[in-house]
């Protein structure tokens, strides 16, 4: 099989991930197109794998070990991020990204005396 | 002990006593007094000690190099000849008495430790440059009396005039001490050597290249330190400050510092004609106006103050006709009266409750508030007008001598015209002198009017000092002007018929002249009721002296003169009354000259660099500013922004490498 | 990688396999587009277990068969579970939400081409001569893997478990937070009237 099928395919499937970190709004989408580029990277492991054992005799199997290990991190991953989500959901009650923005510049800040109470704190219940 | 490590330890002691007083004036309180007083005494026991081994005879030398300091080297060294050893018995003798008087004066004060560390510290200072062998050493000294002054006469710095005083006072002896400096480099310079000894060799060997220059630069710094036309203005205003110390600067330190270092290094000055004219007409102008100016001050301190600046005119003027003896002659005995009439002034300043002359001549009574300063102050007065037989009669008769000589053609060191010059002036001045002291002494004990406040007496310790410095105005000239010769240049000291004649019929005209205007001027005094007298008459003499010097221009409008029509300056000055009270306007000629230029170059200054130089920075922060704008903007706080932004450029790396690595 | 054993291959002449490949890649790729645009939350999870099944199909195709495996059970099987979960629990609107993009999206639509393009550019560039040998004995059956796995990899496999742990316990302890916060204050408000049974 001619090895570029895998790699383009991997290569597209990474950019629409790419594309959903970028744009979507609610976080567990986010979640879910990091997930996509994580699969994206698990099958360039899995083809270079095969493709190497064959044609350098290599008998470590590395990719495919290092695929099964993104998995197993991928689960931690989501698992955290959940988490994660969902405080900020109980603290802000919303997951929406773009509306987390306390590290924004407000144009009334006067940079020699930021406005340190409420940002703050939010940052640090967040 | 050698008589070099005795001659060591009379500028050391005040010197300790002045450190000990700053550091234990506010956690030991009880020994601030006897710090202030006993290290000065000591000084007067050790210098009389050294006076008495020295006895006139060979200079003692000594010298220790302390550190190597270049092409010329600088050495801690004494020169003690017959002029140093009477000088340092005479300053230590003033600064006890003014030590002691302050124990009284300043009683109540509570900046009185530190006062007398600085009197201390001035005392020290002043014995340095006497005994001083080297002109560098000298300098300090020199330069610790000047930054001393400006603290001292700065004492009570509640008032504004105290305030302008210290300063003029430090700012215009500086003007005159920056030549000073340059003048002891080039002297320095030329003589390779700052020892005076061998400055005076080479002098002597015709080593000099400049003389001129030298002797005119260091002229410079004389005339500020001694109150000299034209750097004189400081000294009058310089009474804003507690009496004692116008005693100690006027009698043993500061002024006097000038008139001896010309004494000392007056071969220098010899070898240049040029300089000894100009210290000559330098004196006669000096004596002259302030003899004028001096009839026109209504401040009893002011009077004095132009009497000071007269009486130095005459030592110059003596230094001018080349005889230092009579110079220094006439400083010891100016010391004495000198002294004693501030003490006794700042006396009767406490009994009457103001300084003014116009106040005190509408109080009758005052001498026998005090009585003590009453008769101290008639003698010391006398001794100012020269009158026979008191001291000043013999000093100022050997300056006239001195002139005499020189002017009728025998052979001296400087040019007959200065010897007339100065004969001339000087027996104006003895004139004047008489006339100024003859009204001060009306004025202030002949008054007619209400009695005067009884305070009850003065302390012991202000009256007793009073009397022991009588003594030598008295007696000193009568006793001394017969061994004097021996210790000093060897020249005779004593006067001659004809200008004695003259000089003291002069005094008497002046003086009676004085009387008959007060006489017919004294009638008009009732018409005009004038006066302010202290808030706090009770309180201590500073206390009231500050009083009087910040109520007197509130009160009469000048700090120099009062509208009294019952002066008899007055009469005696006609139009030139208004001009010699406010010191010819030379302060006016200066602020004009000077003051006016420079603070209009300040301001223009000022105007370019907030104006234009800061236009410039302002404008170069504008840009980073509007930058620092469109970058906040930026900063939105969405992380997806941040994200799609360092991806994006990433990718434009990647194809920026990809394309550099490709080729193409 | 000889270039005479690649020369029998030919580009336009595709294996079964290849062909096979191609289609699936394309299910998978919409699938996983539908992913990134849909406005339904819900159907964005669901198809995204669409795209990790194509996946699990093309490891098959690429003799990775345990691989294929674990990727159906985990991925398939607890991930999109869990993210379900997670939909509900932040109340995620069921059905169509206009507002499931935020307003980056053109930014994001232009890096993704731009790296899209790129990544491919270079990808063909580089692999263009560039073939698989798929036939002989499957690269990755589970002995082949598990022979792999824990003669070479144990030790990397141990801190692997090490790590799943520490993930488990920080996910209960960010879980958990609130609600700790919440119980440590009402104690301490119970606290100020009666101060004896507070000090026990």
């Amino acid at each position: 099989m001619h090895l570029a099928y895998p790699a383009v395919l991997a290569a597209l499937l990474f950019c629409t991930g790419l594309y959903g970190v970028l744009a979507r709004r609610n976080a567990i989408l986010v979640l879910m197109s990091v997930e996509l580029m994580l699969n994206a990277v698990n099958l360039n492991l899995v083809a270079f794998d095969v493709w190497l054992s064959r044609t350098a005799q290599d008998t470590l199997h590395s990719g495919q070990a290092l695929a099964l290990f993104t998995i197993a991190i991928a689960a931690a991953e989501i698992g955290i991020g959940l988490a994660i989500v969902l405080a900020v959901y109980r603290d802000r009650a919303t997951a929406d990204i773009d509306r987390l923005r306390d590290t924004a510049e407000t144009p009334g800040d006067d940079p020699d005396h930021p406005d340190a109470s409420g940002t703050e704190k939010a940052e640090a219940t967040a | 002990m050698t008589t070099t490590t005795l001659a060591a330890l009379v500028p050391l002691l005040p010197f300790l006593g002045a450190v000990a007083g700053l550091l234990l004036g506010r956690t030991a309180p009880g020994f601030v007094r006897p710090l202030a007083v006993l290290p000065p005494l000591a000084s007067l026991v050790l210098a009389a000690l050294v006076a008495a081994r020295q006895g006139g005879g060979r200079a003692i030398d000594a010298y220790t190099l302390l550190t190597p300091t270049g092409s010329v080297p600088v050495d801690l060294a004494l020169h003690i000849d017959g002029f140093a050893a009477l000088v340092a018995v005479l300053v230590a003798f003033v600064a006890t008495c003014v030590q002691i008087y302050s124990t009284g004066y300043l009683r109540d004060d509570p900046r009185y430790p530190s006062y007398a560390a600085l009197v201390s510290l001035f005392t020290s200072a002043m014995l340095l440059v006497v005994y001083s062998g080297d002109l560098i050493v000298l300098l300090v000294g020199w330069e610790v009396m000047g930054i001393c002054s400006y603290f001292l006469v700065g004492h009570y710095w509640g008032t504004p005039e105290a305030r302008a005083a210290s300063l003029k006072a430090f700012l215009v002896t500086k003007l005159g001490d920056l030549p000073f400096l340059i003048g002891l480099f080039a002297l320095g310079t030329d003589a390779g050597s700052f020892r005076i000894t061998r400055v005076l060799g080479a002098v002597a060997s015709g080593g000099l290249d400049h003389p001129t220059v030298i002797a005119l630069l260091l002229l410079a710094g004389v005339a500020g330190k001694s109150a000299q036309f034209p750097l004189h203005t400081w000294l009058p205003d310089a009474m804003a400050g507690p009496t004692p110390v116008s005693a100690l600067i006027h009698a043993a330190t500061m002024v006097a510092a000038g008139v001896y270092f010309v004494a000392r290094l007056l071969p220098v000055f010899e070898a240049s004609a040029a300089a000894m004219t100009v210290l000559a007409v330098m004196a006669a102008v000096t004596m002259l106006g302030s003899g004028l100016a001096a009839l026109a001050q209504d401040d009893i301190k002011r009077v004095l103050a132009y009497s000071t600046i007269g009486q130095l005119g005459y030592m110059t003027g003596a230094l001018a006709v080349g005889d230092r003896g009579a110079a220094v002659f006439h400083l010891l005995s100016h010391g004495a009266f000198k002294a004693l009439l501030f003490l006794a002034g700042g006396a009767v300043i406490h009994a009457a409750g103001t300084n003014s002359l116009a106040a005190m001549s509408r109080m009758s009574h005052l001498r026998d508030r005090v009585p003590d300063a009453f008769w101290t102050m008639t003698v010391a007065l006398l001794a100012l007008a020269a009158i026979p037989p008191f001291s000043g009669f013999f000093s100022k008769e050997s300056v006239l001598a001195a002139a005499e000589r020189l002017a009728t053609g025998h052979p001296g060191p400087a040019p007959g015209a200065a010897g007339w010059i100065v004969l001339v002036a000087a027996l104006a001045t003895a004139l004047l002198t008489a006339a100024y002291a003859t009204r001060l002494w009306l004025l202030a004990f002949r008054g007619r009017g209400a009695e005067a406040p009884d305070h009850g007496r003065q302390p012991l310790t202000m009256t007793v000092v009073l009397w022991v410095l009588a003594l030598p105005s008295l007696a000193f000239g009568a006793l001394a002007y017969r061994t004097l010769p021996g210790w000093f240049d060897g020249r005779s000291l004593a006067p001659t018929l004809l200008t004695s004649v003259l000089g003291t019929g002069l005094a008497v005209v002046g003086g009676l002249l004085a009387y008959g205007a007060w006489q017919r001027a004294a009638a008009r005094a009732p018409r005009v009721p004038l006066g302010a007298v202290a808030a706090h008459p009770e309180g201590d003499a500073g206390l009231v002296e500050a009083e009087a010097i910040a109520a007197h221009e509130p009160a009469y409008g000048d700090i120099a003169q009062a509208p009294d029509p019952a002066d008899p300056g007055r009469l005696l000055l006609g139009p030139l009354f208004g001009p010699a009270a406010a010191g010819f306007h030379l302060d006016a000629v200066y602020s004009a000259l000077f003051v006016r230029p420079v603070l209009g170059a300040a301001s223009l200054v000022r105007f370019l660099d907030r104006e234009v130089v800061d236009t410039y920075v302002r404008g170069a922060a504008a840009l980073p500013r509007l930058l620092g704008a469109a970058v906040r903007r930026a900063q939105t706080g969405n992380v997806q922004t941040y994200v799609s932004a360092l991806l994006a450029g990433t990718v434009v790396l990647t194809v920026a490498v990809l394309l550099v690595a490709s080729g193409a | 990688m000889s270039l005479a054993a690649t020369a029998p291959y030919g580009f336009l002449s595709p294996t079964g396999v290849e062909i096979a490949f191609l289609l699936v890649g394309l299910v998978t790729l919409g699938a996983a587009l539908i992913t990134v645009t849909t406005r339904q939350l819900v159907h964005a999870a669901l198809w995204l277990v669409v795209t990790l099944g194509g996946l699990a199909v093309e490891y098959l195709l690429l003799t990775a068969e345990f691989i294929a495996w674990v990727q159906v059970l985990i991925y398939v099987g607890s991930v999109v579970v869990l993210l379900l979960f997670g939909l509900m629990l932040t109340r995620a609107p069921i059905g169509h939400s206009p507002d499931a993009d935020s307003g980056n999206r053109p930014a994001a639509l232009v890096v993704a081409v731009g790296s899209a393009g790129a990544l491919v550019w270079v990808v063909t560039d580089a692999f263009r001569a560039t073939w698989i040998d798929l036939d002989g004995p499957a690269a990755g059956t589970t002995g082949v893997t598990g022979e792999s796995l824990f003669r070479h990899w144990v030790l990397p496999f141990e801190a692997l478990s090490v790590l799943l742990l520490a993930a488990l316990v920080g996910a209960i302890v960010l879980s958990r937070k609130a609600k700790a916060e919440q119980a440590a204050g009402t104690p301490s408000l119970a606290k100020a009237p009666g101060d004896k049974e507070g000090a026990r």
